[in-house]
């Protein structure tokens, strides 16, 4: 009798053992990347691609703006990044931009509000704040400035660090998804607080930090590695026999470290950009490892030249404990995906972003018309949900200012 | 057939506690002891006599000492907050000095803890050693265990105290952290061009699978002829029955040979020293005669290239101009 029951019990379990297995088995997909054995393999869980694929759909593409018309230069003030457009396209970008940035915050997120004559802002019937048609140049508000920066931005990455995006570029919706602050950026950390105590100093590792998978590994990375005069990240000597290298092993966890996140931020494994054996080959590494090399490089750039020079145009709420100005990591554009959107170019739609021009001068007009001049509309910026009284509906009026969705 | 396969002990003896036979030294010897039928589910149903002698309690002292100052050190890590503390635990590390403070010593709250914890713990194993040393002589056995034990040491040693001394450099040593130490030695394994290709390491592996093997055999053996009176040692002597006979034709039926009953434990007691003492002469030499050794392997001979079957690319740092991608300062 109780024979019975075991024997029941283990076929059970057997049974549920082997449903499992199957049902695992094929909630994984794996992509066999290299030679076989080897494990040079991509392994995804059906949930996780479905989840990337839901994340990473593009936003509808405006309908082009009608040819000719007005550069931006003579239809608005202070233009100065898109003046050589045409005013349709300035506006057809604004409106992007809008949709990109600050959906629920609309113009008057970057734009000057209007304001009645005891100077209180004016609002419309959801109380986002209206932009002030007659203001559209003005560099009132912090986010229109970090806006006509990020703009620069946008243009230096798709003309310069084509070796990075290649022909797929960036937009701002690569990094922004619909919010006003990219949900991936960092700041310097406020370092150890316990350093100075007598004892529990521990540098800035071995606590669980989504920054480096929830290792212990040094959970700061980006100071160290992704700003300009970094670190080397290289740790492997390229001698079988010491003398050439003076990393270290405490080193190495750095670096490492780095690498969780790049794994992280792409939602990769090590040898979507190495084969394990040999980290530091070239020769065994897959070409990914070539983009990445261009793209450390490109984020260093961008955060030096960007980014920390900003810290003084955002307000003290933007920016990080020591006071320093958010900065780019490769999550901020990659989003967890192997490519920014897995690689759907959004660029294609909005060619005015693949490159800077030279501003063009302003039409001398002979007589200065009567009519009220008007400002130009410029980027929307990079801003999160909680800060400035940002919203503002669609520039009211005939002003040929940015376009709400 | 059921009835062979038990997780708890089927027979309990219960009777006045049995010192022993005499030894020299009967005069220290303490006279105590009890059954427990708890503790006789999973052994000998007697608890005691415990010999912790002045070794015994130095290498307690010593130890307590050690976990005060790791612990302690990572509770203050978390600000003393006992939630964090249970939260964070595997996470947490008393990590050694900087590799930029060389073997000199730093100040406590910079790896000074570390060196202190190391000194004491050492201090405390190497003293618990030495009373399984003495322990044995005192009984009148060989000192196999004291020197097995020493083979873990020798490691635990080599991880922490010769190697860093070698590489110049306290910094080269383990953190005391459970993911901490983890981490550190997957950084180990990069920095130094792959441990997989050590051969010293690959034998040590061998050695560590190899003996879970012999266990394994060994343990099954023993217990499948339990119901014959294979694992009775004293009962063999008066009435030994066929179940030894029976094990070593098994071996010999399944793969033409077999260990004997004292030399499978010679088999077992070398697998397991060996481990350790082959894994410590890897170690020691990482960073030390060889830097990189996938490269070193490759020169032997001892590593194989594998074609790579996907689009491979130069270092772009070797590319001409790839100097204007740097960012400096």
């Amino acid at each position: 009798m109780r024979k019975t029951y075991l024997k029941a019990l283990g076929a059970l379990l057997g049974v549920a053992l082997t449903v499992f297995i199957a049902r695992t088995y094929h909630r994984v997909t794996t992509v066999q990347r290299g030679y076989p054995g080897l494990a040079m393999e991509v392994l995804e869980t059906n949930v996780a691609l479905e989840k990337r694929l839901a994340d990473n759909k593009l936003p509808f593409a405006l309908p082009p703006a009608p040819p000719g018309g007005a550069l931006a230069v003579d239809t608005y003030q202070n233009v100065q990044v898109l003046g050589h457009l045409t005013t349709a396209e300035v506006t057809r970008l604004m409106t992007a931009m809008t949709l990109w940035v600050a959906p629920a915050q609309g113009c008057a997120y970057c734009h000057a509000p209007q304001r009645d004559e005891a100077g209180n802002i004016k609002r419309d019937e959801d109380g986002l704040p209206l932009a002030d048609p007659n203001k559209l140049g003005s560099d009132e508000l912090y986010t229109k400035q970090v806006a006509r920066r990020m703009l620069q931005m946008t243009m230096h990455i798709n003309q310069d660090w084509k070796n990075h995006v290649q022909d797929t570029g960036v937009t701002c919706y690569t990094c922004h998804r619909g919010q006003p602050v990219p949900p991936n950026i960092w700041f310097n950390p406020s370092g150890d607080p316990l350093a100075n105590r007598a004892l529990g100093g521990r540098g800035s590792q071995n606590s669980p930090s989504k920054s480096v998978g929830y290792t212990s590994l040094p959970a700061d990375p980006f100071s160290h590695f992704l700003v300009a005069g970094a670190d080397n990240i290289r740790v492997q000597t390229t001698t079988a026999l010491p003398g050439s290298n003076p990393g270290n092993t405490k080193k190495t966890e750095a670096t490492y470290g780095l690498m969780m996140h790049f794994s992280d931020s792409l939602a990769v494994n090590c040898t979507y950009c190495h084969n394990s054996n040999s980290w530091s080959s070239w020769p065994s590494s897959p070409l990914a490892r070539g983009t990445a090399w261009y793209g450390i490089r490109m984020v260093r750039d961008l955060n030096s030249r960007y980014l920390e020079p900003l810290a003084g145009t955002f307000p003290p709420e933007r920016l990080g404990p020591t006071g320093d100005g958010p900065k780019l990591n490769c999550a901020t554009c990659h989003n967890q995906a192997f490519k920014p959107l897995l690689g759907q170019s959004m660029l294609k739609d909005y060619v005015v972003l693949a490159e800077a021009k030279p501003q063009p001068a302003k039409t001398v007009v002979p007589e200065p018309a009567p009519e009220p001049s008007v400002d130009n509309p410029e980027p929307a910026a990079s801003e999160p949900a909680p800060g400035p009284p940002g919203p503002g509906s669609p520039a009211p009026g005939e002003v040929p200012a940015p376009q709400q969705p | 057939m059921a009835q062979y396969w038990n997780i708890f002990n089927q027979l309990q003896v219960a009777t006045t506690p049995d010192l022993g036979p005499p030894i020299a030294d009967e005069y220290n010897r303490i006279k105590f002891g009890r059954i427990s039928k708890l503790v006789g589910w999973f052994g000998n149903a007697q608890l005691g006599p415990l010999y912790l002698g002045k070794l015994g309690v130095a290498s307690l002292i010593f130890g307590f000492i050690a976990i005060e100052i790791i612990g302690l050190n990572m509770w203050a890590s978390v600000n003393w907050s006992l939630r964090e503390f249970i939260r964070q635990l595997p996470w947490l590390a008393l990590e050694p000095p900087a590799p930029s403070n060389g073997l000199r010593l730093p100040p406590l709250n910079q790896g000074g803890w570390w060196l202190l914890a190391g000194a004491t713990l050492s201090t405390s194993i190497l003293l618990w050693w030495w009373r399984t040393f003495r322990r044995a002589k005192a009984l009148g056995m060989g000192t196999h265990l004291a020197w097995a034990f020493g083979a873990a040491i020798w490691l635990y040693l080599v991880l922490g105290f010769f190697r860093p001394i070698l590489m110049g450099s306290w910094g080269e040593a383990v953190p005391f952290g459970i993911f901490p130490h983890l981490d550190w030695t997957a950084a180990l394994s990069i920095r130094y061009g792959n441990l997989f290709y050590n051969p010293f390491h690959a034998l040590s592996i061998v050695f560590l699978y190899g003996s879970t093997l012999l266990f394994a055999m060994h343990g099954a053996t023993v217990l499948a002829l339990s119901h014959l009176g294979g694992e009775r040692e004293v009962g063999q002597v008066v009435d030994r029955g066929t179940a030894g006979e029976r094990g070593a034709l098994f071996w010999r039926w399944t793969m033409g040979f077999n260990a004997t009953f004292e030399s499978i434990h010679r088999w077992a007691w070398w697998f397991a020293v060996l481990c350790p003492l082959t894994g410590g002469i890897g170690i020691i030499l990482t960073g030390t005669a060889v830097d990189n050794w996938y490269l070193w392997a490759v020169k032997h001979n001892f590593a194989t290239q594998y074609p790579a079957s996907y689009r491979t690319g130069p270092d772009p740092a070797t590319l001409p101009g790839a100097d204007r991608f740097e960012v400096k300062p």
